[in-house]
């Protein structure tokens, strides 16, 4: 009793937490993206990146993908939360090292130096399909798609060949195959 | 010609097709619309309260002692911000709310108007779902909706927010048709197999014990009925969470009292030493767990729950069948009756030492509490009011503290619905607004709050409310001029340095009563108190009754939280007999 203070009992035991891509089909209308994100930021649950946007035109369906990581309780809880909110049609959850399922993002990188770097710096891009978006004698914006990780090194490594400005996107999820999720 | 109706006219038209006969709210210049069309529709009555507070409360008691929806009606801003708390408290309890607020015109949204506040973000997360009404066409659709989602499922309070603007405008009314499932989230979803597994757990079940909470109420009447059917059936002990108080007999042999931080000797440590516990709409709040590590270690868990996100959520189970209570006893019954016919006798023999060990935790009387005969003791003016009304079919509400707990420890519930206290929001204020929507619900039904002086304050301005409509509510004041439970932890747990916790400067409570113009009765001494409550019990108007209590006393028993629970802290009278120790495997 000496040492405790609190009407509240202490944290327990900490599980290991994993990285997970969460995916909501929602119905696309006001305020249903400040719902979704309003309960993480409520519940104390991570968002590490988030896209969205309209899928379907015809039924005002959005889709959201949103990076999390989380104890498998929390990752549960976020589901079953998620699928509470009336606007939330379906949820689906795949884990990072999940092999049937394609993540990507996409960043547009700013280059300004001479034509060398940039000849270089584009040479540095082409494992990430690399598209030229514009160009000038002295700068050139370079669009990339690649995982999250190759993203981060290329942003550190690229900067010795005059990369000034990065823009990037949330990853984006599909599953591979035939299949789709229900 | 399709007839057309103004906004205003939409919204009572789907009240009336709602059902709704009362309606709690405060008029302000963004609902006026609504307010002038009042008088167009007879079948629904408005309670004027003092306070969106009191509004949002009063609807609450309406909920719980009913089972229906609680309807409020206020203003933007502040109207609404007065109402939020009302909401969480509601959200929390799972009780069924409508909010319908006012709203600036639709094109001074967003520019600072006058009374302009950010209503349906501000209640986002104290909502199960809010709506900005953005086009009269949807509003119909809209109201009808919002019904829906606050009675289905885990019930919860919704919000509707309508723009004065919109209130004028004129659309043609749809009826109301029953949508279709809410984007297929079903409510029961489970199998048979779930329930086969579950009587394979009771048959083999040495030390069972049911956990039952506020779910079981919420699922009416019937669930709790069954749920007693079912308890007779196996024989097993039940406890019960302060919110599930009233679905099983309290004066019941089978029953062990309440859990959690409060709970009787016997109920906590029968869930620490069970084999296995079902759980029966509850949520395996940190109240009643305590610390979650050492939480009934060596038990199988079944949760039986509406929700599915309240399955995992605190606490891992075994076994989880997500499912109306109802509908889940309905089938557990009809199973156990087919495969095992006469079960409890069958069964007796197997959890006979179950039953012993609990008669000796039983025998600890943890409850009991040293009498006084200059002092009226706060138990005691509880076991006396329970004495003087359990014949009658009371109703009680509380605030929030130590009156609350003593209340729930020694006040013994027979009937659901007949138990509103503010349980997971925890709001002081919560009972006396209760009070009044508990009466406009049951007119003729005697209403008692169990207050705190302090607690009570916070809302007292509803006694205006309760005298303008005649509602003879009894307002019985447990008055030890602190806040007792904030004193009792820093007595316990902060050295005795009772930082603010005295009420000073109280109101003299009698007077008040008077000045509301309703009745004031003092009791001052326990030789008193019988004629005192008698008369409160006589008098055909609300009454304030001051009852001055021991101010020192602690409520116990109680598990101190913060630290590993097997310590549980006996009341003065078992302490002097001897000093618990750690070892005593006492706890949730």
């Amino acid at each position: 009793m000496a040492n405790s203070k609190s009407a509240y009992s202490f944290a327990g035991k900490k599980q290991k937490s994993d990285t997970h891509i969460i995916v909501v089909w929602v119905d696309n209308e006001a305020g249903v993206l400040a719902r979704v994100v309003g309960l993480f930021s409520g519940r104390g649950y991570n968002i590490e990146s988030l896209a969205v946007a309209e899928v379907d035109q015809r039924q005002n369906i959005s889709r959201i993908t949103i990076v999390t990581t989380g104890t498998p309780q929390v990752v549960d809880q976020i589901k079953l939360q998620l699928k509470k909110l009336v606007p939330v049609h379906k949820v689906a959850d795949f884990k990072r090292e999940d092999k049937n399922v394609i993540f990507k993002e996409m960043a547009l990188f700013k280059f300004v130096a001479n034509n060398g770097k940039l000849n270089k710096a584009f040479e540095a891009c082409k494992n990430f399909n690399p598209v030229i978006l514009d160009q000038t004698n002295k700068s050139n914006v370079i669009q990339i798609t690649a995982l999250r990780r190759e993203i981060d090194t290329m942003s550190k490594n690229l900067k010795k060949f005059g990369l000034v400005s990065v823009s990037r996107t949330g990853a984006v999820a599909m599953t591979r195959g035939s299949e789709i999720f229900k | 010609m399709p007839k057309f109706y103004s906004g205003a006219e939409i919204v009572f038209k789907c009240l009336e097709d709602q059902n709704v006969s009362h309606i709690f709210g405060y008029p302000g210049g963004a609902v006026l619309p609504i307010y002038d069309e009042l008088k167009n529709f007879n079948s629904i009555k408005h309670i004027l309260v003092r306070h969106e507070q009191g509004a949002g409360h009063a609807a609450e008691g309406y909920a719980r002692s009913t089972g229906k929806p609680g309807v409020l009606l206020v203003t933007s801003g502040p109207g609404a911000t007065n109402a939020v708390t009302a909401l969480t408290d509601a959200y929390m309890d799972s009780v069924p709310l409508v909010c319908i607020t006012g709203q600036v015109p639709t094109h001074l949204i967003g520019t600072d108007a006058f009374q302009e506040c950010d209503t349906t973000g501000i209640t986002r997360p104290c909502t199960k779902h809010n709506w900005l009404v953005k086009d009269v066409n949807d509003l119909a659709e809209i109201m009808h909706k919002a019904f829906e989602v606050a009675t289905t499922g885990r019930p919860g309070p919704v919000l509707v927010d309508i723009p004065k603007d919109i209130q004028f405008q004129k659309a043609q009314y749809k009826n109301y048709r029953k949508l279709k499932k809410l984007n297929g989230k079903s409510h029961n979803n489970y199998s048979q197999k779930n329930i086969d597994e579950l009587i394979s757990l009771i048959s083999k079940a040495k030390k069972p014990i049911f956990y039952t909470g506020g779910g079981v109420i919420n699922s009416g009447t019937k669930a709790s009925e069954l749920l007693r059917e079912l308890v007779y059936a196996t024989g097993f002990p039940i406890t019960s969470t302060l919110q599930g108080l009233g679905c099983f007999p309290a004066d019941d042999n089978q029953f062990l009292g309440m859990l959690g931080m409060h709970g009787t000797y016997e109920a906590n440590n029968a869930m620490y030493s069970c084999d296995l516990m079902i759980n029966v709409g509850a949520r395996f709040d940190d109240r009643i767990t305590g610390k979650i590590d050492e939480f009934s270690p060596k038990s199988k868990k079944v949760h039986i729950d509406i929700d599915p996100s309240s399955i995992n959520k605190n606490v891992k189970v075994d076994l989880a069948i997500v499912g109306d209570i109802k509908s889940v006893l309905t089938s557990t019954l009809k199973t156990l009756k087919k495969s095992k016919n006469n079960f409890s006798k069958s069964n007796k023999h197997q959890i006979s030492n179950w039953w012993e060990q609990i008669q000796k935790w039983r025998s600890k009387r943890s409850l009991d509490y040293i009498g006084s005969e200059e002092t009226i003791k706060p138990q005691y003016a509880i076991e006396r009011l329970y004495e003087l009304t359990k014949d009658k079919d009371t109703y009680i509400t509380t605030e929030v503290g130590q009156h609350q707990m003593w209340a729930a420890q020694h006040y013994k519930f027979n009937k659901p619905n007949r138990w509103m206290t503010s349980g997971g929001l925890g709001t002081m204020g919560y009972g006396l607004p209760a009070a009044v929507g508990v009466q406009i619900a049951h007119p003729k039904k005697l209403v008692i709050d169990i207050a705190g002086e302090a607690s009570v304050l916070m809302t007292m301005q509803e006694m205006s409310t309760a005298v303008q409509y005649n509602l003879p509510i009894k307002i019985f004041i447990l008055n030890n001029e602190y806040m007792g439970m904030v004193r009792q932890w820093q007595e316990l747990l902060h050295d005795k340095n009772y930082s603010e916790s005295y009420t000073a400067a109280l109101p003299d409570f009698v007077k008040m009563a008077e000045a509301y113009g309703c009745v004031g009765i003092r009791a001052k001494t326990p030789e008193e108190l019988d004629d005192k409550i008698i008369e409160m019990l006589n008098t055909d108007r609300p009454v304030i009754f001051d009852c001055l209590v021991d101010k020192q006393e602690n409520c116990f028993p109680m598990i101190p939280s913060g630290k590993p629970h097997n310590q549980m802290l006996l009341g003065p009278k078992d302490q002097k007999e001897k000093k618990i120790t750690g070892k005593g495997r006492t706890l949730v």
